[in-house]
């Protein structure tokens, strides 16, 4: 808890930025977007810096002589620079991909080349003997891709367990992360129970044994602020359109060293030292790691979510969503036949609140909550092994952001009231 | 509300007292389909009786359509009315009924079903302005097709 008393976000100020939030849904609807964990709403200032690149500067970055070139270039690399801030990184570590699935497949990858290369890059390599740990609350974005790795290198894949109460059970990390050990993957904060977990307890383990840190805040950057310096990690992935940004940009953070010593994942142009016929070197990190023509106009879009989320202060972002959530789970967790699924109390949670309803199937539930305009994630969230292991088929939930009020809690509710009362198994 | 246009009373009543569930024997096939956008499963088993004289082929009948499922209203209450129509049919009538029904399914709010083909399969027609629900209408039949032809392909090996 900060010292000082923190002045609150003004809510309907910010809700002006973001044209869609003032259209109707479904007959004339108020919409209450309550997806932002899958994707989040852009405000007006990315969606102008977007169109002002492609307007006045649009060409090929790293390539060509002219002025465009040269104009496109030093936006693309001043976003990276703004980006870079935004986590307390410098621009020479942050590589640009298309989302965090991609930034974790390249992690993968280099590591998978790594394995039938030369000694030097031994740190990368991981073969029969080795584990990979990963947790049972991953999105299949955190999960497949080291599920991967091991089929290929014949590494063994091994978790932490997920407890009743939707927290990581750390009991055996001793046992669990071991010499054996090279690689230690986890959400910073889990898109489904909104549990955040605790990255000191598990880095400090992995030091210990030499294990590599990968660190998923798809969940945690856009929602708080995140200093890459303190985390103590050796890689964090996280992606644009979750924080405000556009489309198809995201981001890999490594320390510098590690991604000079890194092999490339996707080869191609621009991306290489030296080419010949029969051999080629790599360029120097981050362009070592951006094949092909880069999304600059989308850098330049995530740099204004970047300026937009600042200027608001990432820790009144994280302390509105914070109230919100604590809103949220006495408001539905209250409701009788209403189950929360994750944490129950507000300590180390962020504001993805799932839940199921007794005898109605999330998607019938969804169907009713979209028919009064509120818009909700139902499903297995990419967290299929998880939802298996809390023995849950599918559950409901709703995910906060900056722009959303007290009020959008009250239509939740409302509208879970309405499908109980639809489907007849509440009075 | 165009809620009541989509869950039908029909379909709340298959959905509440599903027909024929539970797997039975025999069968001549199986199939286990899965949603993968929200984990809802159905095993769906198929017996067949060949026509007089004849091999197991489409003039073969449904002698019987068991499943155990679990998922939503829309999968549930469609694979009960599935095996109410197509037990006692031909195989042959059966794949024009899948026919019809994933036609209905397409017709994105506008299908004007055939009540003699589909009989209490036309409550689905609403779910079908809902494109993220009609995966889950057609989860049963899918596997009813899957089920029927691992049974005809069993025979001709």
């Amino acid at each position: 808890m900060s010292m000082r008393e923190l002045e609150r976000l003004d809510v309907e100020a910010v809700r002006k930025d973001f044209a869609i939030l003032s259209r109707t849904v479904r007959d004339g609807r108020r919409l209450v977007y309550l997806d932002s964990g899958a994707t989040s709403q852009k405000p007006r200032q990315v969606l102008d810096a977007e169109r002002e690149f492609y307007e006045r500067h649009n060409a090929a970055v790293h390539r060509g002589a002219h002025q465009l070139a040269e104009e496109a270039t030093d936006a693309y690399e001043a976003a990276r620079e703004t980006i870079a801030n935004f986590i307390g990184a410098s621009s020479g570590e942050v590589v640009f991909t298309k989302n965090a699935t991609e930034a974790v497949n390249l992690v993968a990858y280099a590591m998978s080349n790594a394995a039938t290369a030369e000694p030097a890059l031994s740190r990368f390599q991981v073969g029969p003997g080795d584990e990979i740990v990963v947790t049972e609350m991953e999105h299949h974005a955190n999960l497949v891709p080291w599920q991967q790795l091991c089929q290929r290198t014949g590494a063994t894949l091994r978790w932490f367990p997920v407890t009743e109460d939707g927290r990581l059970d750390l009991t055996d990390i001793g046992e669990l992360v071991n010499e054996r050990t090279r690689v230690v993957a986890f959400a910073h904060q889990s898109n489904v129970l909104g549990t955040v977990n605790p990255v000191q307890t598990i880095t400090a383990r992995a030091r210990e044994v030499g294990a590599l840190v990968v660190l998923d805040a798809c969940q945690s950057v856009p929602h708080m602020p995140v200093d890459v310096g303190e985390l103590d990690v050796d890689f964090l992935a996280f992606s644009g359109h979750k924080m405000l940004g556009p489309n198809g940009i995201g981001v890999l953070w490594s320390r510098r060293e590690l991604l000079e010593a890194m092999p490339p994942f996707i080869t191609g142009g621009s991306m290489i030292g030296v080419v010949h016929m029969d051999r080629s070197t790599w360029a120097e990190p981050p362009q070592r790691f951006e094949a092909g023509v880069p999304m600059a106009p989308q850098a330049v879009g995530l740099a204004a979510a970047c300026d937009y989320l600042t200027s608001i202060g990432m820790d009144r972002v994280a302390d509105h969503e914070h109230r919100l959530t604590e809103y949220a789970l006495d408001k539905v967790g209250s409701i009788e036949g209403v189950r929360i699924v994750g944490p129950t109390e507000t300590v180390d949670r962020g504001g993805a609140v799932s839940f199921v309803v007794d005898d109605i199937h999330p998607h019938d539930l969804g169907q009713v909550l979209d028919d009064r305009g509120v818009e909700v994630r139902v499903g297995h969230h990419c967290a299929w092994p998880m939802h298996r292991k809390l023995g849950i088929v599918a559950t409901t939930r709703a995910s906060f952001y900056l722009y959303n009020s007290f009020e959008d809690v009250d239509a939740l509710a409302e509208a879970i009231r309405d499908a109980q009362k639809f489907f007849g198994t509440r009075p | 509300m165009q809620l009541d246009a989509m869950y039908q009373e029909i379909i709340l009543d298959h959905y509440r007292n599903p027909h024929n569930k539970g797997l039975r024997d025999p069968h001549d096939g199986e199939a286990h389909h899965i949603n993968p956008t929200c984990g809802d499963e159905v095993t769906l088993r198929v017996s067949l009786t060949p026509a007089p004289g004849g091999e197991l082929d489409e003039k073969a009948t449904v002698a019987d359509v068991s499943y155990d499922s679990m998922g939503c209203s829309i999968s549930q209450a469609s694979t009960s009315v599935l095996t109410d129509l197509l037990i006692g049919r031909t195989v042959a009538d059966g794949m024009q009924t899948l026919d019809a029904f994933t036609e209905l399914m397409q017709s994105k709010g506008q299908g004007e079903p055939d009540e003699d083909v589909l009989e209490d399969a036309v409550a689905f027609a609403g779910v079908s302005q809902y494109p993220a629900r009609i995966k889950c209408a057609l989860l049963g039949w899918m596997a009813w097709k899957d089920a029927v032809s691992k049974s005809l392909d069993k025979e001709g090996v």
